[in-house]
């Protein structure tokens, strides 16, 4: 039971705090993986969360996988690993094999979806799964189910008139809603400052008389605290919140970007001092919940883990061509 | 058995349909205490409240992306957009994504949605309130398109489109609300999607047409009864999935086709239909197909004689009959 006790001055027990940093390192690691496979020839595209795990990681664990629904979006890797898809089912995705959980090999990879997890399916146009997730929301309220609905998106799709619609009809119908907004700087090559005249996303929250909150996404444990503050008060009937994580991209956009013709080496140096990967594991281990033994086994632990996942996918079979014209309609 | 227009139909449905499944909703501008700018779900919300027949903020892409979410967690929602001209702004959340969600996620999700839309001309309603959007929609693989041209089929698209598990575009012909007139049964029953119906048999000429085209096209045939040319009428009814055996039928026994809708000529649905007669059926035919349809202008424009010039109307299918059953 020493386990679950709590960790002095903190809002989460010592499991919680492990769990939390065993998905942001399982992120990392499978991400960087998938790197090398992409650079190997063996997966076309690869698409990565790497500086974003502490702000996913933090949201995840204050919702509840029995019962919540979340609406990620492409950087999403530890949002829907902590959420319950495994990285045998996430490889799967990567590599376009016929029993990706997400598509099917239908999608380009990092489009998650598992009907099974609660994980809502996906597609490239961003934002459009704001309005979607503040209907999921909507259901839950309809029904006077104790849930919620979470929507994941980056900074530069909130200039999308849908991120505005989901918003205002989310707080006009006061739905349990919670929309996080993952500041990484960049839509794709475009900085912050030219996307919008703004410095917080969060402002933005007041034109629709809900609650904005900013934390840093290097700081889990504030993720955390602000998410379950916004899952009590959507549960309460208070109606959603908007959560924006200042986080910082660490690879280029995608596996087919170049992010040297728009940011400099240095500015990705200075930003890196502040992983959240090692951020979050240098306190843990002030906090005395975490050692050099501990994470040593856990490196170990995490790589078998993601050589299993990639033998596995790897060996996987790939989709038959005459499934093509699968699920057009119910009926198909 | 009662006679209703094709407005009262509309409304009759949905009520019967919402006392029979709760998880329906209606949801839409206007659609609550106002009824609706044409009033066709007036007095929903005092029988099933506010909950359940919901005013929406002004914004098409929410009305239809919040339906997505609601539908994908267990609601039918049957969201209005007030004119099909305003469903543009929603265009990617049914083409990207209502229409693709089954096959993007392997079947593992459905959208049991049903967008309702007034469309169509003649109602002095100029560019932005007369338009025929339903080509736009007959093109995306994963959507269904109905057009009912009777009171009877809008019953019965109606609940059948609700019962369906994907998405349907519904579209009402803003001139058939309180033209058309007809027996509706009390009882529930379902029309099929994708089943045509012939609405007459005839041997010199069949008019292939859809909603509110039938109705001027039955009155195209009685005039030419009397000039002794005998004209057969197949109502699509829905133009995604079509109903090509009904189709090719048609052609086959008349040999000459005359396809007529209100929505502009160029890329509507008489050019696929054309397509499938010419594929299938050509050498049935004894003349080349003809189409007539709105013209290759942006919309329609509101001065009447404008307007009229505009618009498919039964002089007109008369007039191109008679020129084809004379070829």
């Amino acid at each position: 039971m020493a386990q679950r006790e709590p960790v002095s001055g903190l809002p989460v027990d010592r499991e919680k705090l492990k769990t939390m940093y065993y998905y942001m390192v399982l992120s990392r690691r499978l991400d960087e993986r998938m790197w090398i496979l992409n650079r190997q020839g063996k997966a076309p595209f690869v698409i990565s969360c790497q500086g974003q795990e502490g702000a996913q990681a933090g949201v995840v664990m204050a919702l509840d996988s029995q019962v919540d629904w979340i609406a990620p979006y492409y950087r999403d890797l530890a949002v829907v690993l902590a959420f319950g898809m495994t990285p045998r089912e996430v490889m799967l995705g990567f590599l376009g094999k016929a029993d990706d959980p997400s598509s099917g090999g239908r999608q380009m990879p990092a489009h998650y979806g598992h009907r099974a997890r609660r994980i809502f399916t996906g597609s490239s146009p961003v934002a459009t799964q704001v309005t979607q997730a503040a209907g999921l929301a909507w259901a839950f309220k309809l029904r006077h189910e104790a849930a919620v609905a979470v929507a994941f998106l980056g900074e530069g799709s909130t200039n999308q008139g849908e991120f505005h619609e989901a918003l205002n009809f989310a707080a006009v119908q006061r739905v349990p809603l919670i929309v996080v907004v993952e500041n990484n700087g960049y839509a794709i090559s475009v900085p912050q400052n030219h996307q919008m005249a703004i410095h917080n996303v969060a402002d933005r929250a007041a034109g629709y008389g809900i609650v904005g909150v900013v934390v840093q996404g290097s700081d889990p444990l504030a993720v955390y605290e602000a998410a379950h503050a916004a899952r009590e008060r959507a549960l309460a009937g208070g109606g959603p919140t908007l959560i924006e994580a200042k986080t910082y991209r660490y690879t280029a956009h995608s596996s087919d970007d170049d992010d040297r013709s728009y940011r400099s080496r240095e500015e990705l140096l200075r930003e890196k001092a502040d992983d959240p990967v090692v951020v979050f594991r240098e306190s843990l281990m002030r906090l005395n919940v975490w050692d050099e033994r501990q994470e040593e086994r856990l490196q170990q632990e995490v790589r078998a883990v993601v050589d299993d996942a990639t033998e596995y996918a790897l060996n996987a079979a790939m989709p038959d061509p005459s499934t093509l014209m699968d699920h057009v309609y119910e009926k198909d | 058995m009662a006679v209703m227009s094709y407005l009262e139909a509309i409304r009759e449905t949905l009520r019967q349909e919402m006392r029979h499944d709760e998880r329906i909703i209606i949801y839409g501008e206007d659609v609550g205490v106002r009824g609706g700018v044409f009033r066709v779900t007036e007095g929903l919300q005092k029988e099933f409240g506010e909950d359940r027949v919901i005013d929406s903020p002004l914004a098409e892409a929410a009305i239809v992306g919040t339906a997505i979410g609601a539908a994908v967690n267990g609601l039918r929602p049957v969201p209005e957009i007030q004119f099909a001209d305003f469903i543009f702004p929603a265009i990617n959340q049914i083409v990207q994504e209502a229409a693709r969600i089954r096959y993007r996620s392997n079947g593992a999700f459905g959208v049991p949605l049903v967008i309702r839309a007034p469309f169509g001309g003649g109602v002095h309603g100029a560019l932005y309130h007369s338009q025929s959007v339903e080509a736009f929609f007959a093109h995306v693989p994963g959507l269904k398109v109905v057009i009912p041209s009777t009171p009877y089929d809008a019953k019965g698209l109606l609940a059948a489109a609700i019962q369906d598990e994907d998405p349907v575009l519904y579209f009402e012909h803003k001139a058939a609300y309180r033209s058309i007139k007809g027996e509706v049964p009390d009882e529930r029953y379902l029309i099929p999607i994708g089943k045509a119906d012939l609405k007459r048999t005839g041997k010199d000429v069949s008019i292939i047409t859809y909603g509110l085209m039938v109705n001027y096209a039955l009155k195209a045939a009685e005039t030419l009864e009397k000039e002794g040319i005998s004209v057969e009428i197949l109502d699509l009814r829905s133009i995604r999935p079509l109903d090509v055996e009904m189709i090719l039928e048609t052609a086959k026994r008349t040999g000459k086709v005359l396809i007529v809708h209100e929505d502009n000529l160029t890329g509507g649905i008489g050019g696929e239909v054309s397509a499938l007669i010419a594929e299938h059926a050509l050498f049935h035919l004894d003349a080349p197909i003809m189409r007539l349809a709105g013209p290759d202008v942006p919309a329609m424009p509101y001065s009447p004689p404008l307007e009229h010039a505009f618009m498919v109307t039964s002089d007109k299918i008369t007039e191109a009959a008679r020129k084809l059953a004379k070829f």
